[in-house]
């Protein structure tokens, strides 16, 4: 919402200063967004004649002024403009000045051997986005010496507020200074307006044509016939305020319902009498009538769209946009003036679904004081008759304006409950007042009713706010919030402390985290168990950020290679965050996963002296996914990992990670090459995935005891096993088997080596095993460590086939 | 007597001569073995007088301990200079570089990183972390909130949709973290303090805009939190987040529709040479919005606004970060770049607390 200092004065009687006005908008919450003050920024610049110009000693384009301006003697200007000439008014910047359109600060200079104290100017260097073509040229009487701002009538501040959509009542500057006027700066004026008669009855009759379910859609339209009028240009002081605001003068007719429409927030649409044909009906649109509107495009309508229309079907469509066919132009003579009431939500439907962006549906969708239809039908028609002339008719009124304003029953205490801050009764009573609620009864609790114009005020924390934003929030002193307890228990969740610890374990294992959009293109999501049509965005920003992600590896995967083209192969990348099943919060899970790439294992990238360069394996991306675990501290003892993973992974080279058979709580291993070619990715890539929700909750306890910790006196001892075995026995099935065995003795087993070839027949490998041993209540014998070797090598064989390596 | 002398002489000059322990002990058993010669002349006491033994034993256990002695000290001699040549064959270049530990190499994300040190400021004031899901329902997203269906409210949100169901119902991606304050509310029973950090998206992207970003809520319900309460936590906050003794603070009236009063708030800084500074300077950056809770909100949620009121507030967490740490884009925060993880990320180590300070 913009508006000019001397436009708002017509409205406001202050002394106060520009600053004062801007920043008590800004205090009262019209935000000021900027104040453009030209006769400000051009303050140096002034209107001054070339009393002399000669051709320059040293070049043929420039010429040598002496220039009065107004201010001692003339000084002397090197100029390049072809248009300087002795006798010319032009505009003069001494140095000094800072020229906006070439964003230097002039200075004295000397141009080829000649010095030159100043600048004339071409509009573009003011910044006035006229042409460069030369120099400005005023008319001969201007007044050599006066600021040229002022001369050329730039001296009017243009002010743009940011306005919150609930503060309809200012999209009127009528409203903005009524607002500043509660505030203390200033009288408001203009608040009653006088009536219009009328010579006969307007001619054009109006059918509100709704069902009794749809009246809401259209409460009130008034309408007025003007004859005789002559639309030429409006008056330049009407044409200078719009174009101010950024508006562009058409006819008066036209400039005349903009100017009444920021004036007083107001919108009113004039059709050219003569166009029209017989009576006006308000109606919803027939599906498929369409309409050449004031923006020269053809719209397509629906019954869900209100319209005006006579006898030659649609002229306008409700609140938004006026026909071209029945508009305004210096032909017409008879013009029907229209003042109506739309409904605000219908409104900001209709225009959304037209793409139609006007200042009159961005009114009637917050909400136009309905008590001022009739008041601005008049304040139109005698806008029209003053600057076109004619004659008015009765105005033809139908429907009636809906109740609306609001009696609140507000005790006082109210603001110092919610706000915290104590203000005076009677200071409260003004703000309302001035503001325009009527404060009736006395004592602790009154009445307060809202002024037509205040939609937005429904109840008592609306006044509450009314009164803060007035008397200021700067009055209310910050008071501590009590402490609700004087040491705090425990405020993370299970789920929170996990996703916590997991990002540290994470990027404790040199993992560096990577925050990746929640969406993935849609391929990724069907390669990676999602797509479904329940997570698809309807309107995704980019085609590529289409379906809800189903797993965190993709955009992992993804960010990998973008590092790897820009130069980074080795990386290791994981991220904490959701992913997503269903649409249903239950099918929202916190996943953490990593990818490491090339030779970024939990060791370290790239080639060492140490040793040879190691490319990532699924042993790397299982080491992750255990050191998650054991950091979270799960307890692992039931943790099974079974061959395979999902589809995305190589199935040969990847593994899952459960509790139970229908527990599967993660995955690790190499991506699949057919994943690699899908996503376009190049290189060695691992990865793992762990559902943090899969993850079993620690049991409650009653005490934070630990167990009791139970130590043998007696030596562990360790004996080793060679077992050959099929190829594609788990060497997990022996460790198990060995563990089994002999459970009161057996402290751990280790795998140590894996062998295949030379010695171990075709087929099979060779899985050595080291068995701790650790007595509990007396050294072992030789004879019974033969016993529980000979049960381990039994077990080992029972369950797996396998013997003991000769 | 000579020829005592003279083996001792010829047995010293044996023992230091010998260039080795084995050298060393063919000597020590030549002279005091079983049939050494020093052990033999021992032998030859018994057979002696007693005065003759009285004149030569003394010279003959002399000599032995003697010769013990210089085998003794040549041992050491010889152990001490193998251990020197052993000691100057074993060099390793120190200056050989080993890995860099992954405890040092690894990143924690800004994010993660403003959302523990956000979570330990609040925590302080009794606030619990809430949370919900990113694919919300209209109702909880907006309605709730008192977005009236079309309003012009909601143009201001730029939602991202799902397809529609069989209802025709489109649920979103939460435009803000707002709708965790429907579902706390009609979850717990006040007293209520609660932070809700989380993913929030928006239909926008340029510059200073991303589709998606993170956000966090503050929510108190009770029966007095007012805003003078709401100023002093925001205060505390920004105070304690910015890691600066004071901060000044303007509240401007604004419009949410979820609260009422509403107000936007603005902190001092300074901007010098890019930088930016809080509690110091004359500009004003806009950070948070908040108010009191509306009491549609409130009745929406069950509760009776005539008997429990309070205030909520929110804050961009990755605008935060950017301010606090100096990010100049908020693009790169989501393009996984490891230059930009390693460079502006924080150790693994690194855990913000009240206790130790936020940052290290």
């Amino acid at each position: 919402m913009k508006f000019t200092l001397s436009w708002l004065k017509d409205h406001l009687d202050t002394e106060a200063s520009l600053d004062t006005i801007a920043e008590t908008l800004t205090r009262i919450g019209l935000e000021v967004e900027g104040v453009e003050d030209k006769a400000a920024a051009l303050k140096p610049y002034v209107v001054a004649k070339i009393l002399t110009a000669e051709q320059h000693p040293n070049a043929d384009r420039l010429r040598v002024c002496t220039v009065e301006t107004g201010a001692g003697a003339p000084v002397q200007v090197v100029c390049g403009a072809p248009n300087a000439r002795a006798g010319l008014i032009s505009v003069f910047a001494p140095p000094g000045t800072y020229v906006p359109g070439k964003n230097i600060t002039l200075s004295v200079g000397t141009i080829r051997g000649v010095e030159s104290r100043g600048m004339l100017c071409s509009g573009a260097e003011l910044g006035l986005g006229e042409d460069h073509d030369g120099i400005l040229e005023l008319p001969a009487d201007a007044p050599v010496g006066q600021a040229y701002a002022l001369y050329a009538g730039l001296d009017d501040p243009v002010v743009e507020i940011n306005l919150t959509p609930n503060r309809s009542d200012c999209t009127s500057i009528h409203g903005i200074a009524r607002d500043l006027a509660a505030a203390g700066i200033g009288t408001l004026k203009g608040e009653t307006l006088p009536g219009v008669g009328g010579e006969a009855p307007c001619p054009i009759g109006i059918e509100l044509a709704f069902e009794p379910a749809d009246r809401h859609l259209c409460p009130l339209f008034a309408l007025r016939l003007v004859r005789g009028v002559k639309n030429g240009p409006s008056p330049a002081w009407m044409q200078a305020r719009l174009r101010a605001i950024g508006l562009r003068p058409i006819n008066a007719l036209v400039d005349i319902t903009n100017y009444i429409t920021f004036d007083r927030g107001r919108p009113l649409h004039v059709f050219d009498a003569a166009k029209v044909s017989g009576g006006l009906t308000v109606r919803r649109a027939r599906d498929g009538e369409s309409l050449v509107a004031l923006d020269g495009r053809t719209h397509t309508l629906t019954s869900d769209t209100v319209v005006i229309a006579d006898r030659n079907g649609v002229e306008s469509i409700a609140g938004i946009m006026g026909g071209q066919a029945s508009g305004c132009d210096e032909t017409t003579t008879d013009v029907l003036i229209e003042s109506a009431l739309w409904d605000p939500t219908n409104i900001a439907q209709s225009g959304r679904r037209l793409g139609i962006i006007t200042d009159a549906r961005y009114r009637f969708e917050r909400g136009v004081d309905p008590a001022f239809t009739l008041p601005g039908l008049d304040l139109a028609t005698r806008l029209v008759v003053d600057l076109c002339g004619g004659t008015p008719s009765e105005a033809q009124v139908a429907g009636k304006p809906p109740e609306s304003e609001r009696i609140i029953d507000f005790p006082w205490t109210e603001v110092h409950r919610l706000a915290g801050l104590d203000v005076p009764q009677t200071e409260m009573t003004i703000i309302l007042e001035t503001l325009g609620f009527h404060v009736s009864g006395t004592g602790d609790r009154v009445k307060v009713r809202t002024p037509s114009w205040r939609p937005d005020v429904e109840g008592k924390a609306d006044l509450v706010e009314e009164v803060v934003r007035i008397a200021g929030l700067d009055r209310i002193e910050a008071k501590p919030l009590p402490r609700l307890a004087n040491v705090g228990g425990a405020l993370l969740t299970v789920m929170q402390k996990r996703t916590r610890t997991a990002k540290r374990a994470l990027a404790s294992r040199g993992l560096m985290e990577a925050v990746t959009w929640s969406f993935v293109p849609h391929d990724d999501a069907v390669l990676f168990g999602g797509g479904g049509a329940d997570l698809a965005l309807a309107n995704p920003i980019a085609s590529d950020l289409s379906d809800m992600r189903p797993s965190l590896v993709p955009g992992l995967l993804r960010a990998a290679q973008r590092n790897a083209d820009r130069g980074y192969p080795d990386v290791a990348l994981f991220e904490v965050g959701q992913c997503f099943a269903t649409d249903r919060p239950e099918g929202q899970t916190i996943r953490a996963a990593a990818v490491r790439r090339g030779s970024a294992t939990p060791a370290g990238a790239g080639r060492h002296w140490d040793g040879a360069t190691e490319t990532v394996d699924a042993f790397d991306a299982k080491a992750d996914a255990l050191a998650l675990l054991g950091s979270l501290g799960v307890p692992t003892g039931g943790l099974q990992v079974t061959a395979g993973g999902p589809s995305w992974l190589h199935p040969g080279r990847s593994g899952t990670l459960r509790f139970g058979p229908k527990t599967e709580i993660g995955w690790f291993g190499e991506v699949h090459p057919r994943t690699l070619q899908a996503l376009d990715l190049k290189g060695s890539l691992v990865a793992v995935e762990i559902v943090l929700d899969a993850l079993p909750l620690p049991k409650h306890k009653p005490t934070k005891a630990k167990p009791a910790l139970a130590m043998s006196e007696f030596q562990p001892l360790s004996r080793d096993f060679a077992f050959v075995v099929g190829r594609d026995v788990p060497a997990g099935d022996i460790v198990k088997a060995a563990q089994n065995a002999e459970r009161k003795l057996v402290a751990g087993v280790d795998v140590f080596d894996l062998y295949e070839g030379v010695g171990v027949p075709e087929g099979a490998k060779s899985v050595a095993i080291a068995v701790r041993l650790q007595p509990v209540d007396r050294t072992l014998t030789d004879a019974e460590i033969e016993a529980v070797s000979a049960k381990i090598v039994a077990e080992v064989s029972r369950r797996t086939g396998a013997t003991l390596r000769a | 007597m000579t020829d005592l002398d003279s083996l001792e002489r010829d047995l010293l000059a044996q023992v230091s001569a010998a260039s080795d322990e084995a050298a060393l002990d063919a000597v020590r058993v030549a002279a005091l073995g079983k049939k050494g010669s020093v052990s033999d002349l021992l032998k030859t006491l018994g057979s002696m007088t007693p005065d003759e033994r009285k004149e030569r034993g003394p010279l003959i256990n002399g000599l032995r301990d003697r010769v013990q002695g210089a085998v003794t000290a040549r041992k050491t001699e010889l152990a001490e200079a193998a251990l020197e040549a052993r000691l100057a064959s074993e060099r390793v270049d120190v200056t050989l570089p080993v890995r860099e530990a992954p405890e040092v190499r690894g990143r924690i994300h800004p994010i993660s990183q403003v959302i523990d040190e956000i979570t330990a400021i609040f925590a302080d004031m009794g606030f619990a972390v809430a949370e919900g899901p990113d694919i919300e329902t209209d109702e909880l997203n907006f309605t709730a909130l008192n977005f009236p269906p079309g309003h012009p409210a909601r143009e201001m949100h730029d939602t991202f949709f799902l397809a529609p169901d069989q209802d025709g119902k489109r649920k979103v991606l939460r435009t803000h973290t707002s709708p965790v304050q429907v579902r706390t509310m009609r979850a717990q029973t006040p007293p209520i303090r609660v932070i809700i950090p989380g993913r929030t998206y928006r239909h926008d992207s340029d510059q200073t805009h991303t589709p998606m970003f993170h956000q966090v809520e503050g929510l108190v319900i009770d029966t007095s939190a007012n805003i003078a309460n709401l100023k002093w936590v925001l205060e505390e906050f920004c105070k304690a987040f910015f890691e600066v003794e004071n901060v000044k603070m303007r509240f401007r009236p604004s419009f949410f529709p979820f609260t009422e009063p509403s107000a936007e708030v603005d902190i001092q800084c300074s901007r010098k040479g890019g930088e930016i500074r809080f509690g110091e300077g004359e500009d004003w950056l806009e950070i948070l919005g908040c108010g009191m809770v509306h009491p549609n909100v409130l009745r929406n949620c069950g509760l009776d606004p005539d008997a429990v009121q309070g205030f909520a507030f929110g804050v961009g967490i990755d605008r935060i970060a950017m301010l606090k740490y100096g990010m100049p884009d908020l693009r790169p925060f989501f393009e996984a770049d490891v230059r930009w993880l390693d460079h502006y990320g924080f150790r693994p180590l690194d855990v913000p607390s009240l206790v130790g300070g936020l940052t290290g």
